[in-house]
């Protein structure tokens, strides 16, 4: 009682004397995280102008801050041409088979792994994490996916390989070691088997680290760009967002690339305005999304970041 | 308890491996998704390493084409290719992890001073932002701020009436530019790591230096960069230990096949998807991914053998 008084004599008495110093790193601490904050969304506020900007102002004039000669021609393009919304629901239905599944293998295997009583949970671990220290490389993985498993052109190429990652699973592993013993123990106890245990004492515990376990998942294959760019050929007609901006980006290549290419004309080369329409189009689910789930990144790359 | 434990023990050697197996069968089951997905997509492409040591000939197989030896590999040494990659991925990753973790710990430390709470919330939000994008989109802002024709930067210059910049054709810059963009999307999320720690640090330490007269230079000196060094350490060594992994997305969506840039931007990554997937010359690509996997894990197991001598709770194994 007595040392509580003191602690809030101490901090009034903190408040009454601010000296220079504190007013130096303040105003500095105010400065800087503005700055960097604004420079953190000011990108963004140059491709949503650009979209909004007709392509001809674009030309003479640059990119946008603002929109100039508003038009939504550029949006009317990129939808009217319908594979965006196909993309979408291929991007939607990825993410949430690859969330969900890869969620509930990554969650078993953590609850498994992190058992003091399971004598195969160091051989597992290890097996596991030496992926993530050395791995074969791009080419031997490439031949086997194409090659050996047939994988070329198929979706499974992009659903299956983001699915878990070592790390992501040490980090449930650490979320549910969190977790008294004494629940299994008790679940024990009444007699219930090991997966009655995992379902209906430790699911319901560990819902934050689901959620943010299942972000990162989510984040990965909304974002997911690469493996389509190894595995899905021009065959392919609907392929994730990201994938579709990042062939709009570099149309000059892709076209290169593609057999069709040889007669294209320049003239097809997406405008400005359409890559950056395509930009907003493929990026705004997440912009609106995150400041509503940021929270538990936050909670994760704290348990996780640290401790191995 | 002693005793308890060793007939515990004897207990479990009685009892044969299968036995074992058996008995454990339900959690076994539970880690077989995640053992068979490995076993798929990191083990399964090992044997494919063989194909750094032949003459990959497309019909007849990674292991029926030609052995031609260490070849491969002194072909890359020789024309310095080796060396030139190596050189560039391990100077950016050395400049992003040592201006990624100061830049971090400046802003966690300033973002602990702050008082006000609306203006703390706001600015860590809009801070992450750029964590939450895809590779793709970071390439395309860069390039929409920087482009001859219409980029916003050359924009300015020309309001300034100054002459147009060409970074895009211009090697030496790429340097500072690549370090910068990656302090802009990573710093947000770094900087969590450091704030966490910073508020973990107990309070009544902090308050009785301010009550011993302490300013905030004493007290961020004195108090909250030694709490925060042993953080610190760790994860530049973690860093450390991914010195020869190059951040692949970075470079290849700002870059891409822009020869005139690779020079100064041409990392290992980069420098294999090309070779696997423009050249398709699996054989390069392999003896180089190869040897970044030796090379990686032998400074892995530095790392630990250093994380482990500071703290061995920190150690990975």
């Amino acid at each position: 009682m007595a040392k509580n008084k003191e602690i809030e004599f101490e901090a009034s008495n903190s408040k009454i004397k601010l000296g220079t110093s504190d007013y130096i790193v303040r105003g500095t601490g105010y400065v800087l995280v503005t700055l960097y904050a604004i420079a953190c969304v000011f990108p963004f506020l140059i491709i949503i102008g650009t979209s909004f900007t007709s392509e001809s102002y674009i030309r003479t004039h640059g990119v946008q801050l603002f929109p100039r000669e508003f038009t939504l021609k550029a949006y009317e393009m990129v939808i009217g041409s319908g594979n965006i919304w196909k993309s979408y629901l291929l991007t939607i239905v990825l993410t949430l088979i690859g969330t969900v599944c890869g969620l509930l293998i990554i969650a078993m295997t953590g609850y498994a792994l992190q058992r003091k009583d399971f004598p195969f949970r160091n051989a597992i671990s290890f097996y596991i994490y030496f992926t993530s220290l050395f791995s074969a490389g791009l080419a031997p993985y490439y031949l086997l996916m194409t090659q050996t498993y047939k994988l070329l052109d198929s979706y499974l190429a992009v659903l299956l390989p983001l699915m878990m990652s070592p790390w992501l699973i040490i980090l449930m592993k650490n979320f549910i070691k969190q977790i008294p013993h004494e629940i299994t123990e008790s679940g024990k106890i009444d007699g219930a088997g090991d997966m009655t245990i995992f379902v209906y004492l430790i699911l319901p515990m560990i819902k934050p680290a689901l959620a943010t376990i299942g972000l990162f998942l989510a984040l990965g294959y909304w974002n997911e760009w690469y493996q389509s760019s190894l595995f899905l050929t021009a065959k392919v007609t609907v392929k994730p967002l990201q994938y579709t901006l990042y062939e709009i980006v570099n149309k000059l290549d892709a076209l290169r690339n593609s057999v069709a290419g040889q007669y294209v004309t320049l003239t097809d080369i997406p405008e400005q305005s359409v890559k950056m329409a395509n930009a907003v189009l493929a990026t705004g689910p997440i912009v609106l999304l995150y400041p509503f789930v940021q929270k538990y990144f936050i909670g994760g790359i704290t348990v996780g970041a640290v401790k191995g | 308890m002693s005793n308890k434990s060793k007939k515990a023990s004897t207990g479990v050697k009685k009892r044969g491996v299968l036995e074992t197996l058996w008995r454990y069968r339900v959690l076994e089951l539970m880690c077989l998704p995640a053992i068979v997905f490995f076993f798929m997509f990191s083990y399964m492409p090992m044997p494919g390493i063989w194909v750094a040591f032949v003459k990959y000939n497309y019909r007849k197989g990674i292991f029926g084409s030609k052995f031609v030896g260490l070849q491969n590999f002194e072909f890359l040494a020789e024309s310095g290719k080796l060396f030139s990659l190596t050189r560039n991925t391990v100077l950016y990753n050395l400049a992003f992890i040592i201006l990624g973790n100061l830049v971090a710990v400046i802003i966690a430390i300033l973002l602990n001073e702050i008082r006000a709470k609306m203006f703390k919330k706001v600015s860590q939000t809009l801070m992450f932002l750029p964590y939450f994008i895809s590779q793709v989109l970071v390439g395309l802002l860069v390039y929409s701020l920087l482009n001859y024709d219409t980029g916003f930067v050359n924009e300015i210059l020309v309001a300034l009436g100054k002459a147009k910049w060409q970074p895009y054709s211009d090697p030496s810059v790429w340097p500072w530019l690549i370090v910068l963009i990656h302090l802009w999307q990573q710093t947000g999320y770094n900087s969590v790591v450091y704030f966490a720690a910073i508020c973990g640090i107990d309070a009544e330490i902090i308050e009785a230096a301010k009550v011993d007269g302490a300013n905030a230079f004493q007290r961020i000196r004195y108090i909250i960069l030694p709490s925060l060094r042993p953080t610190i350490v760790i994860l530049i060594l973690f860093a450390l230990g991914g010195i020869v992994r190059g951040n692949f997305g970075l470079f290849w969506n700002i870059i891409g096949s822009n020869s005139v840039l690779y020079e100064t931007t041409d990392i290992i990554e980069t420098f294999v998807y090309r070779a696997t997937m423009s050249d398709f010359n699996f054989s390069t690509a392999s003896a180089v991914g190869f040897y970044q996997s030796l090379v990686g894990f032998a400074i892995v197991m530095l790392a630990n053998f250093a994380v482990k001598k500071i703290d061995p709770d920190y150690s990975l194994f």
